[in-house]
Parts: structure tokens; sequence; C-alpha cells
């Protein structure tokens, strides 16, 4: 069927531009307009954006700025949901929106998971058929980031990982 | 909200940007509270607190040399972040891994990618 299937695997690039930010850089032998269609129609997020072992419950999409997306996804007992608004939309090179997760609530970081929702800009740049897709999610506020490291979890991600990678290196010397 | 402690474990110790400023600025070397204070600009009282916050997880080691107490950066301690930091990249690799899966089989239907049609028989006659 496919010819190339598989080459890149394990290639995604995740780096940590500001205290506030995260990169996540990959790249596809497919044309910008298909990876953009793959990440923009339902029947599509919903083969590839969840694990294996999810089960989607809702996978919304209101492609338009202003409109809503909502992902939810089952995990064993457990329901994980994603919301946000589109801001940019520029087929097929480019989309901006704000993503909340609704989990937040439940954690007890913030009742109003939107406001502190981070800001996240797709970028995709086709060159000789391949396409880089760049991730970028900001944090709006410090509180946010703090509040998410108050969960134990983004308080790894302030670190940059070149920075960690060095000392656990030199540890292990 | 109750927070957790800053000494519970290394995820809280470093959740303040201060203690990771505090890190950044021992590095890989040895140094004395002295010098941290010279570099990073704040009260000797604070850079102590940070410290002790630091050494109570691990993750700053100090030695004493006569009256000096010299502080560096364990860095196994970090190891627990560090491999948290991977397993996201790992998150990301597995759902771009079957993104890519999914572009290779849209690009092996063109030019004719599949569409949510309920149907696809061949009813269609034309004249």
């Amino acid at each position: 069927m496919s010819t190339t299937t598989g080459n890149r695997h394990g290639s995604a690039v995740v780096t940590l531009p500001s205290d506030t930010e995260i990169l996540i850089t990959r790249q596809f032998d497919a044309p910008s307009a298909l990876v953009f269609k793959a990440i923009t129609t339902p029947e599509l997020v919903k083969r590839w954006w969840g694990f294996d072992t999810s089960v989607w419950k809702v996978c919304d999409i209101d492609l338009e700025v202003g409109g809503s997306w909502r992902y939810v996804i089952g995990e064993g007992d457990e329901e994980v949901a994603f919301h946000g608004v589109y801001r940019e939309i520029d087929a097929p090179h480019r989309i901006v929106s704000t993503e909340a997760f609704e989990g937040l609530v439940a954690m007890g970081i913030t009742d109003d998971p939107d406001s502190v929702a981070s800001l996240n800009t797709v970028t995709l740049d086709e060159v000789d058929g391949v396409t880089t897709m760049s991730t970028l999610v900001q944090h709006v506020t410090k509180e946010h980031r703090d509040g998410h490291i108050n969960s134990g979890m983004e308080g790894g991600m302030q670190v940059s990982f070149d920075r960690l990678e060095d000392l656990v290196t030199n540890a292990a010397a | 909200m109750a927070r957790s402690a800053t000494t519970t474990d290394a995820f809280n110790a470093v959740a303040e940007a201060s203690r990771r400023e505090l890190l950044d600025a021992i590095g890989d070397g040895e140094v004395t509270v002295g010098e941290l204070v010279d570099r990073l600009g704040l009260s000797q009282p604070q850079v102590s607190k940070h410290l002790g916050v630091l050494r109570a997880v691990g993750l700053v080691l100090v030695r004493a040399d006569g009256r000096r107490r010299w502080y560096r950066v364990n860095g196994a301690a970090l190891k627990p972040i560090h491999d948290w930091a991977r397993s996201f990249e790992r998150t990301w690799n597995t759902r771009l891994d079957q993104l890519d899966d999914l572009l290779a089989e849209l690009r092996s239907n063109q030019p004719q990618p599949p569409t949510p049609q309920p149907t696809n028989t061949e009813t269609e006659h034309r004249s």
C-alpha cells in the first residue's frame, strides 16, 4: 500500500524555548494540505490523537475563527477532556487555538480551565513534499504554569531538557 | 487548594523559579553561599532558604571544608524529572507516529482520499 510508512517514527523533538513554552517539531512525508486535513477532520483526528487504549467519546471541530473544538476520550474508567477556541485559521499553513484541560477542575487547580488555557500555534511548512509540523504551546500566565506544577507534572518541563541531560549525564559519570 | 510542601519531592522543590535559577547558578560546579548571593542578586537568607529546600529533597549536596560549605547539584535527584519529561516526549511521539501512519494511508489512497460517505455503491448511472 504505502511505501515509506514509519520511516520517521520516534522522531518528534520536544524543546522548551522559554519558561512558559513547549515546542514539538515533527516532519511528515506528506503535503501540508493532507496534514492539515488530518488534524482538522474529526474522523481523522480520532485515528491518531489518542492512545491505543483510548475510547473516543467526543470529537467536535468547528473549524472557523471563533469556533470551538472539544475532544473527550475514555481511558479506563476515566474521561479525559480538552477543549478550546480557534483564533486563527490559515489552511493549510497555520492554526492558532486555545487548549484547556478540563481535568484541572477535578485536580483542584482551577474552577475555570479556560482562564488558564494555553495558546497553541500549529505551523505546517511544506518543502519538497515534506511537511514540518511545529506545535508551540504557550502558557498564558506564570500562575497557570505554577498551578500545573502543583500537580507534580510541569515542574519537569520548566527545566530545559538539555540542562537536565547534562546534569544527569554528569551524575552518571 | 492545598499545595504539596516544597520539600515533598524534586518536582515541588523546583516548582519555584528562584530555585531553578539557583540550580542553574550552581551548574556543574561547586559554589559557596556567598558566590550564589553575588550571582543571583538575592539576599543571603533567601539563598540559604532555597538551598535548604533543595538539600531536603537531595537536589543539592553540601561539603564542609573548614569553615566553608560548598554546594553542588546532585544530578541523580533530577532523574525523576528528566524521566517524566522524556515520557512527555514519548507521548508526543506515539501520537505523531499514528498521524504519520494515517498520512501514509491517506496519501496511498489519493487522488481519492477517503470521505465519510455512508455507502460506496455504484448505483449512479449516466445516460
